[in-house]
C-alpha cells in the first residue's frame, strides 16, 4: 500500500516511475487488511505520527475524489468519525487513561477523541441495537474508513493510466550502488534509476541494510471475519466492526506475535465473533462467509520510518504499518518529498535513528 | 435452455416438487435447489445489492454466491449448496435482506 501510493503521487507529478512489485503468494499486507482510515489510535510516544495520520485523514476527502476521477473506481470512502468500542467498565477506565496521556501528549494540538455513552452510540445507529454489554466508547471525528481492495486498485490503475510502469513477479533480490545509479536485480533482470524508494513491507530489511538504512521489521497477525451482504446500519466504521460499502459486516482486531503465518485459527475466530455479537446482538444470526488472516508490518514503536540514506543518497524507505490511513499523505507529501527533496515539516522524527539507544 | 443428461430416473417415484417464485418444479431428491431452478429456465434468480443488476447460478459449488435466493424464508442462501426438499418455496434474492430482529441477547450479568 505504501509503495503503491508513493508511486501513484510521483507518476501523477509526471516523475518517470517503474513499480517492482512481489508475487501473489508473497505476504501482502495490502491486499488483507481491515480498510480504516483511523486516527484516535495512531502516534502514541510519538506526536509527530499522531499529527501525520491527522493531517492525511484531512487530505483523504481530495485524494479519494481525484482518484475516483481518474480511474472511475468508487472508493467507498467515509469521513465522519469513527468509534472504539468499549465493553465494561474496566475498558472505559483503561481507555480514560489513554485519552489523558494523549491529550497531554498532543498538547496545544489537542487529541480530538472523547468518550460517549451507550445512549450517544446507539443515536449513531438507528437501525441496528447496541448490545448492552457496551459501556461506552472513544469517538474522534477524523476517523474513517474505505474500500481497501479497491483502494489498491485504483492507485495502481491510476499509476498506470499517468505513465506509470509496473512489473509484478518481480522480487529484488539486491541493489547495487555506482556512481549515482541504483541497480535492482530481479528475478527479471536488472533495473536502474537515480533514486530508489523502498517500500517492500515484510521483505524490506535486508534492501534497506544494503543502502544503509536500518529498517527493522516485525510481524503480527490479523485475523479479519465477514459476513453475508445484509442492508446498510453502520453508517460510521468502529475499530472492531465496519460493513463495507456492499453490506458486508467486517469484524476484526486481533493482534498475534506468530510470526509469518497468515492462517487462521478458531480461538480467535470466536474471540472476534463473540465481541461483535455483543457489541450488536442481532448481528447472532448472519452468516460468516469468509475468514482470514494478515501479516501487519510493524516497527518497533508502530509509527512509520521515513529516511533518506545518508551514505546512499537518493535511496528512500518508506515503510509502516497504517498503509490504508496514510494513502493520502504518502501520495501527496512522500511522493512531493522524494521528486523535489522538499521535506514535510520535522521530517526527521521518522527516521529510524529513533530505535537506537541514546539517539538525541 | 438447461436440460438433463440424465433422462434415466426424471420420471420415476422419488420425484420431488419445489416451488420458484410460485410455479411448480419437478425434480430429483438429489437436485440442488440451484440445479432444479435452473431447469426452469427462471431468467434470473437475485438481484445484486448495489447496482441491482439481474444474476443466476453461475459456479454451482459454493465459491460465488451468484445463486443466492430466498429458500422457505431464509435470504441469502447458496442456492447450489442447498438439496432440495419437497414442497420448498424458494423466491429471487432482491438486493440484501434486512437485519435479523433482535435475537436473544447473550447475558453478561
Amino acid at each position: 500500500m505504501f509503495g503503491a501510493a508513493i508511486a501513484y503521487g510521483l507518476s501523477r507529478a509526471g516523475v518517470d516511475t517503474l513499480m517492482l512489485d512481489g508475487h501473489d503468494n508473497n505476504l501482502r499486507a495490502a491486499r488483507g487488511n481491515f480498510g480504516l482510515v483511523w486516527v484516535q489510535s495512531k502516534g502514541k510516544g510519538l506526536q509527530r505520527y499522531a499529527d501525520w495520520s491527522r493531517e492525511s485523514a484531512r487530505l483523504w476527502s481530495g485524494f479519494a475524489a481525484e482518484l475516483t476521477d481518474i480511474t472511475g473506481v468508487s472508493i467507498a470512502h467515509r469521513n465522519d468519525g469513527g468509534m472504539m468500542l468499549l465493553l465494561g467498565d474496566e475498558e472505559v477506565e483503561k481507555r480514560k487513561i489513554e485519552i489523558a496521556e494523549m491529550s497531554k501528549q498532543s498538547g496545544a494540538t489537542g487529541y480530538d477523541c472523547e468518550i460517549i455513552t451507550h445512549a450517544d452510540i446507539q443515536a449513531y445507529f438507528p437501525d441496528i441495537k447496541l448490545g448492552k454489554a457496551v459501556t461506552g466508547a472513544s469517538f474522534c471525528p477524523h476517523d474513517g474508513d474505505v474500500n481497501p481492495l479497491k483502494l489498491l486498485r485504483a492507485m495502481h490503475s491510476g499509476f498506470v493510466n499517468s505513465g506509470g510502469r509496473y512489473k509484478s513477479r518481480c522480487t529484488v533480490n539486491n541493489i547495487d550502488h555506482a556512481n549515482g545509479v541504483f541497480t535492482a536485480n530481479t528475478q527479471q533482470g536488472q533495473f536502474s534509476a537515480p533514486k530508489i524508494i523502498l517500500a517492500a513491507g515484510h521483505g524490506i530489511s535486508h534492501l534497506a541494510e544494503s543502502v544503509g538504512i536500518d529498517a527493522p521489521i516485525r510481524p503480527q497477525r490479523g485475523q479479519v471475519l465477514i459476513t453475508e451482504r445484509i442492508q446498510q446500519a453502520l453508517p460510521i466504521p468502529l475499530n472492531g466492526v465496519r460493513q463495507t460499502d456492499e453490506g458486508g459486516f467486517q469484524f476484526g482486531s486481533s493482534e498475534e506475535d506468530i510470526g509469518f503465518d497468515d492462517g487462521t485459527s478458531l480461538d480467535v475466530v470466536q474471540n472476534i465473533a463473540s465481541r461483535a455479537v455483543q457489541s450488536f446482538p442481532q448481528l447472532s444470526t448472519v452468516r460468516l462467509v469468509r475468514n482470514w488472516g494478515c501479516v501487519r508490518v510493524l516497527t518497533p514503536d508502530k509509527c512509520a520510518i521515513y529516511e533518506e540514506s545518508i551514505s546512499h543518497p537518493g535511496a528512500y524507505v518508506a515503510t509502516s504499518h497504517s498503509g490504508v490511513t496514510l494513502a493520502a499523505i504518502n501520495a501527496r507529501l512522500v511522493s512531493k518529498w522524494i521528486a523535489t527533496g522538499e521535506q514535510p515539516t520535522d521530517f526527521n522524527h521518522f527516521s529510524a535513528s529513533r530505535f537506537h539507544v541514546q539517539a538525541t | 435452455m438447461f436440460r438433463r443428461h440424465d433422462k434415466s430416473s426424471q420420471a420415476n417415484g422419488d420425484n420431488v416438487t419445489i416451488y420458484f417464485e410460485d410455479a411448480p418444479i419437478i425434480c430429483k431428491p438429489t437436485d440442488s435447489v440451484a440445479a432444479a431452478v435452473l431447469l426452469s429456465d427462471p431468467g434470473y434468480t437475485r438481484r445484486t445489492p448495489v447496482t441491482k443488476a439481474p444474476r443466476a447460478p453461475y459456479c454451482m459449488m459454493g465459491t460465488c454466491f451468484e445463486c443466492l435466493m430466498d429458500i422457505n424464508g431464509v435470504e441469502n442462501q447458496q442456492a447450489c449448496m442447498v438439496p432440495v426438499r419437497d414442497g420448498m418455496k424458494v423466491r429471487r434474492q432482491n438486493g440484501v435482506p434486512v437485519l435479523p430482529e433482535d435475537s436473544k441477547e447473550p447475558e453478561n450479568d
